[in-house]
């Protein structure tokens, strides 16, 4: 626990200024002078809390580092696969963050020292802070997988962090593709970022092979022993719309197939079973909490010791182990799905948290943050999953009665999904009312 | 009696003021922020999703309560309208119905 309750009462019953330092080891508070937030990461996470946190407590000097220019969002990037939306209509500026936050900073974050409290970045730039937030996403563990080099991700592309790289790359490959080739893909072990992701990948590029190169067939590799998410809605539509569990079906579903090993020269997968040719190879590999959580040594699991998620404190996302710095998003030890969803709403909790904290006030006892994911099923189609958590006694989000999935797919919930990607996007990006989006659902 | 109504606007101001500072319920406003993924910023949707913005607070708590029972036909909103209390439903409707 990163603070104890009784102590936390006792001391902020003195002085508003003093609670905080005395709570916190900050020696900054809004009652005295501009509290330094440096946030690290603008996906989902780290863009919401930053403008929300400015928004509710506007003394709070926030400096956000990031080393893209562009927003590239990973929902809606299958549907990019499918050919229903280019690159450009999930890509989004910077523009209005950059005008909230007080500094915006384009480099990456390669120290963090967090008794000094002190964060460095690769072009040398050097930055004090009394919060320090973490919403780095994801590290993906390429070696993990043997012959997953450098040059080999050259060719085979993960597309698990949404970019020209790789998204774009892979609907190349996929075009480029004859009709009548197979497109191997995988899915990591639970938990991983996205869960019904690989799902509705499957779903997008039998969209488009449908459409284009009806011909062609798609293996699944699949870590997990079982569809990990909104299993009976993707069986269902893999039926309806791709003929699967007959002999023409364009799915190959198979579970318990981890991929070990690639070869970009001979275009195979390896798994524990057997060797797998493919002419487009998309292998995601295992993952774990975004490295800069390791900079600040706070990679670490409810035992105290190194794992691969954050464990925090729910009421304000801070560390278990390191004063002053909270984690977001999909770096964070819980029992959310990593989702963009759950970023952006945990984004706005920690906020709440943090400008609760910088006024010398105790931060809600009882927060709430929910998560919704819809997925794609065709190209008219989707649905979705939902849950509530509460928090609870003990350092617990507890999910909350009533939660699930859509009855079945529909087309009420594809526009429904569309309407939730732009709002999503507006939310983070604090897009202005009257922008123009392009994406379709 | 001539000064009594500078008086009483004056008063009013600093009293509106007091209470204005009080009245934010930060808890509600950060619930409120929880709809926005799917509702818009401030409860101000684009596209398919029906706005929250403005809604009278009566019929929002109507509404939460037919998502909660089934009987307002929904997609998504029986499972967030169970998530939450009466009382949560009342500080959600006074919220987004103060939004203009
Ligand atoms: C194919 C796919 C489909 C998905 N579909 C959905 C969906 O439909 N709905 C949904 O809710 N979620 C979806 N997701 C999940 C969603 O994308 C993630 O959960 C979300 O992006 C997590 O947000 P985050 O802030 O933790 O990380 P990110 O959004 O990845 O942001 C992390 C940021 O940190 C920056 N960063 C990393 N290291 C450093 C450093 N050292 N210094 C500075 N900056 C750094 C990165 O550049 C990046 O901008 C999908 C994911 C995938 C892959
Ligand atoms: C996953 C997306 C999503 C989230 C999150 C969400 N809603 Fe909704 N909401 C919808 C949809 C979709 C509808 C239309 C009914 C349906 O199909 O469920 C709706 C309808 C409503 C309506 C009826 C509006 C009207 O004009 O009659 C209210 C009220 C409402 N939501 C309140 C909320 C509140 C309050 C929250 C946050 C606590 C919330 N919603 C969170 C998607 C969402």
């Amino acid at each position: 626990m990163t603070f104890d309750r009784r102590e936390f009462l006792k001391i902020s019953a003195g002085a508003g200024a003093v609670a905080v330092a005395g709570l916190s080891g900050c020696a900054t508070s809004v009652a005295s002078a501009r509290p330094k937030v440096v946030v690290v990461g603008a996906g989902f996470g780290g863009s919401t809390f930053a403008r929300y946190l400015k928004m509710w407590e506007p003394k709070a000097e926030i400096t956000l580092i990031e080393p893209n220019d562009k927003f590239t969002s990973c929902p809606f990037s299958n549907t990019v696969l499918a050919g229903i939306n280019q690159m450009e209509d999930i890509t989004f500026g910077y523009d209005h963050i950059k005008k909230v936050v007080d500094a915006w900073v384009q480099d990456t974050v390669t120290a963090i020292d967090t008794t000094k409290r002190i964060v460095t970045t690769a072009g040398g730039k050097t930055f004090a802070y009394d919060r320090l937030v973490l919403a780095g996403g994801i590290e993906l563990l390429f070696d993990k997988v043997q012959g997953y080099t450098a040059e080999a991700q050259k060719t085979i592309k993960h597309a698990w962090k949404a970019g020209p790289d790789q998204t774009g790359v892979l609907r190349k490959q996929l075009e480029a593709m004859p009709d009548g080739g197979t497109f191997v893909m995988s899915v990591p072990m639970a938990p991983y970022r996205c869960p019904p992701g690989p799902y509705e990948r499957a779903c997008m590029v039998a969209t488009y092979f449908k459409k284009a190169k009806p011909k062609s067939k798609i293996i699944v590799l699949d870590g997990n022993p079982d569809i990990a998410s909104k299993k009976g809605l993707f069986l269902a539509a893999w039926k309806k719309h791709y003929g699967y569990g007959t002999d023409n079906s364009m799915i190959d579903y198979r579970p318990n197939n981890m991929p070990r090993a690639v070869d970009p020269v001979k275009m195979m997968v390896g798994t524990e079973f057997d060797d797998v040719k493919g002419d487009v190879i998309n292998v995601v590999p295992p993952m774990q909490a975004a490295s800069i959580c390791d900079l600040a040594g706070v990679r670490v699991g409810l035992d105290g010791k190194p794992g691969p998620w954050c464990a925090i404190d729910y009421r304000t996302f801070e560390s278990l182990t390191v004063k002053n710095v909270h984690i977001l998003g999909d770096s964070t030890l819980t029992n959310f799905p990593k989702s963009g969803s759950v970023a952006n709403n945990t984004g706005k909790m920690c906020a709440s948290a943090i400008a609760e904290l910088l006024n010398g006030r105790e931060p809600d006892a009882a927060p709430v943050v929910t998560n919704t994911c819809y997925s794609a099923s065709s190209p008219d189609t989707a649905f979705h999953v939902a849950t509530v958590f509460r928090y609870g006694e003990g350092n617990k989000m507890v999910a909350q009665k009533g939660g699930g999935v859509s009855k079945e797919e529909s087309e009420l919930e594809f526009a429904y999904m569309e309407s939730w990607a732009h709002n999503v996007w507006a939310d983070t990006l604090g897009l202005p009312a009257d922008y123009k989006f392009t994406a379709k659902g | 009696m001539k000064k009594s109504l500078a008086f009483a606007l004056i008063a009013a101001g600093v009293l509106g003021a007091v209470a204005q500072a009080q009245a934010v319920d930060t808890r509600a406003r950060f619930m409120a922020a929880n709809c926005a993924y799917c509702h818009g910023p401030d409860g101000k949707s684009r596209g398919a999703i029906p706005s929250l913005a403005g809604l009278d607070k009566g019929y929002f708590v109507d509404q939460m309560k037919a998502f909660r029972d089934g009987s307002r036909p929904n997609t998504v909103m029986s499972k967030h309208a169970q998530g939450y209390t009466d009382a949560e439903y009342a500080a959600l409707g006074a919220w987004f119905a103060a939004i203009k």
